[in-house]
């Protein structure tokens, strides 16, 4: 491919290949705590570091262990594994550290373990060949972009919530998907900025 | 083969070597020392710290209700913690209101003991065992319900008020892989303290109904904890309305039991309803009671009986009889036990009677 650099690919995660609008991917956590804009910015911080983070990790454990040793099949299994023990260590960290961080983004880690946009991101990374730089920017931008979403999110919701007459059986998840849709058609208009794939 | 053991060998190698982070970080970072945990003021205990005070006080055998096992997906596991447990999180506001939060009320599974915390909870989570016991005795009491009577063995004596209810494991069988827990009133009275009886009604297909009217044999040893549930006597003189159908009758029966054994001098009525003569039972037991209670009657009713019943008594449902037999309930406290449909129309048919709604006490199964 075409030979992004970081912050292209940064640009393009966030708003043309928004890995939530676009792929929707990392739906349960967007649903469920996008209820109040507190709680969706501690999930949208935390899923930014993790992300990024985890996209590096795994592109060194796949550039340098699983290439060499012709294991690329096996690289679901080992990334999973790398992102539940990085989250489950920095978990720890940040609880050591400052209990009022822990508070703010720490209790928000166990709930993003398993959450698929983040091994969605490192796996579109090696699917697509990515550089280190290219995956770093990947990673970081699609945290962002996932955090965006979430963010416009919980704002529509926590105004809905206040004065939205919503139908009964529109409520709750019902009225969210309509959201997300509407959200993914307007950021369509993103298209063709960037173009990754 | 080299591939497949380099393929197992390096999976192996990545895993234990993170584990091994793992452990050396959680044994570094995550070790806090031991805590000072004060339950309503008066019981102290120490444990160590570092974990869900719903984990740490189950390792103290006090069970705090929870039914997702600590995801902070349910929101049963509220205890009040008055000191220590640091700023509301935002896994748990969703589950509490603004009263509770005011009220310091905490998800026993989301709160992590890391220092000394002064925690309430009821009294009557205290009294909440596991125990082991031997089934003594099995009677058919109908065609569908069974009468088990269990020894307790280990520990020999449960305490627990009339009406309380019990939970009966199920161990793994040709119905569940896994051990289910379901819950059963007991029928004795309180004061028989070693021994307790269960009515369980046979459901088609019922995990632990099918256990214990089909597997289940004298001799065998089960599960249970308890005791748990608010449902129970009153402590005042009004006139007693007590309503129940099928093994609606255990709580009624313990109550009751409990009432002759103390001499207690309210008035009482119980309707009982049933379909036919066939799913009648302890008619005798009854009898024997309106002798030995100062003011009580057994009123059985049946909605459908079999003419070769030749049955003399109440006809209809069991909500008609009681609003041919009651005239004003004012005054009195009802006491419902059965199935959901049955209650909402007593409680109707009581409300119309006038009895205020916070007079009537129910147990839903």
């Amino acid at each position: 491919m075409e030979q992004l650099g970081f912050f292209p690919i940064l640009f393009a995660a966030v708003f043309t290949n928004n890995i939530l609008l676009t792929n929707y991917l990392g739906m349960c956590s967007f649903l469920g705590c996008s209820r109040e804009l507190k709680t969706s910015t501690g999930l949208g911080v935390a899923v930014v570091f993790v992300m990024a983070v985890t996209s590096v990790l795994n592109w060194l454990v796949y550039a340098y262990v699983l290439v060499p040793l012709d294991l690329v099949y096996l690289r679901f299994i080992v990334f999973i594994v790398v992102i539940a023990a990085f989250v489950h260590l920095i978990e720890m960290i940040i609880e050591r550290v400052s209990e009022t961080l822990y508070t703010a983004l720490g209790v928000f880690l166990p709930l993003i373990t398993v959450n698929c946009a983040i091994l969605g991101a490192s796996l579109f990374m090696v699917i697509r060949e990515y550089t280190f730089w290219q995956a770093a920017g990947y990673g970081l931008g699609s945290g962002l972009g996932w955090a965006l979403a979430i963010l416009a999110m919980a704002g529509i919701r926590q105004r809905l919530a206040q004065r939205g007459r919503i139908p009964r059986g529109l409520e709750g998840p019902g009225i969210a998907l309509i959201i997300a849709g509407t959200m993914a058609l307007a950021f369509m208009g993103f298209n063709g900025m960037v173009n990754l794939n | 083969m080299t591939a497949l053991l380099i393929a197992v060998g390096v999976l192996c190698a990545i895993n234990t070597g993170l584990a091994l982070l793992l452990m050396l970080a959680a044994a570094t970072l995550g070790r806090v020392g031991p805590c000072r945990i004060t339950i309503n003021g008066e019981k102290e205990m120490t444990v160590a710290g570092g974990r869900s005070l719903l984990a740490t006080l189950k390792d103290e055998r006090i069970f705090i209700p929870s039914a997702c096992g600590g995801r902070g997906s349910c929101g049963l596991c509220k205890v009040t913690v008055l000191e220590g447990a640091g700023p509301l999180l935002p896994t748990e506001t969703p589950w509490l209101t603004p009263e509770e939060q005011k009220a310091n009320i905490r998800l026993a599974c989301q709160v992590k003991v890391r220092r000394d915390l002064q925690i309430r909870i009821p009294d009557e989570l205290f009294q909440v065992k596991q125990y082991r016991a031997r089934v003594a005795d099995l009677t058919d009491l109908t065609h569908d319900i069974k009468q088990v009577t269990l020894d307790l063995e280990d520990p020999p004596e449960i305490h627990f008020k009339a009406g309380q209810y019990i939970q009966l494991e199920v161990p793994p069988y040709a119905l569940t892989d896994e051990p289910v827990y379901r819950a059963y009133s007991v029928a004795s009275g309180p004061a028989d303290t070693r021994r307790i009886e269960l009515e369980i009604r046979y459901v088609p297909n019922g995990i632990c109904t099918t256990y214990v009217h089909k597997h289940l044999r004298v001799g065998d040893t089960v599960t249970l904890n308890g005791p748990y549930g608010e449902f129970g006597l009153t402590d005042s003189d009004a006139e007693m309305l007590c309503i129940a159908g099928g093994s609606g009758m255990a709580p009624i029966k313990s109550i009751l039991t409990e009432m002759a054994r103390t001499g207690n001098p309210r008035r009482c009525r119980y309707f009982f309803g049933a379909r036919a003569r066939r799913d009648l039972f302890l008619l005798e037991f009854m009898r024997e009671l309106e002798k030995t209670l100062p003011d009580f009657r057994f009123i059985p009713a049946l909605s459908n009986p079999d003419p070769a019943d030749h049955w003399e008594g109440e006809v209809g449902r069991v909500t008609e009889v009681v609003a041919r037999h009651v005239r004003d309930a004012s005054q009195a406290e009802a006491f419902l036990c059965g199935s959901p449909l049955m209650i909402d129309a007593c409680i109707q048919v009581l409300r119309e009677k006038g009895m205020p709604e916070s007079k009537i006490f129910y147990d839903k199964f």
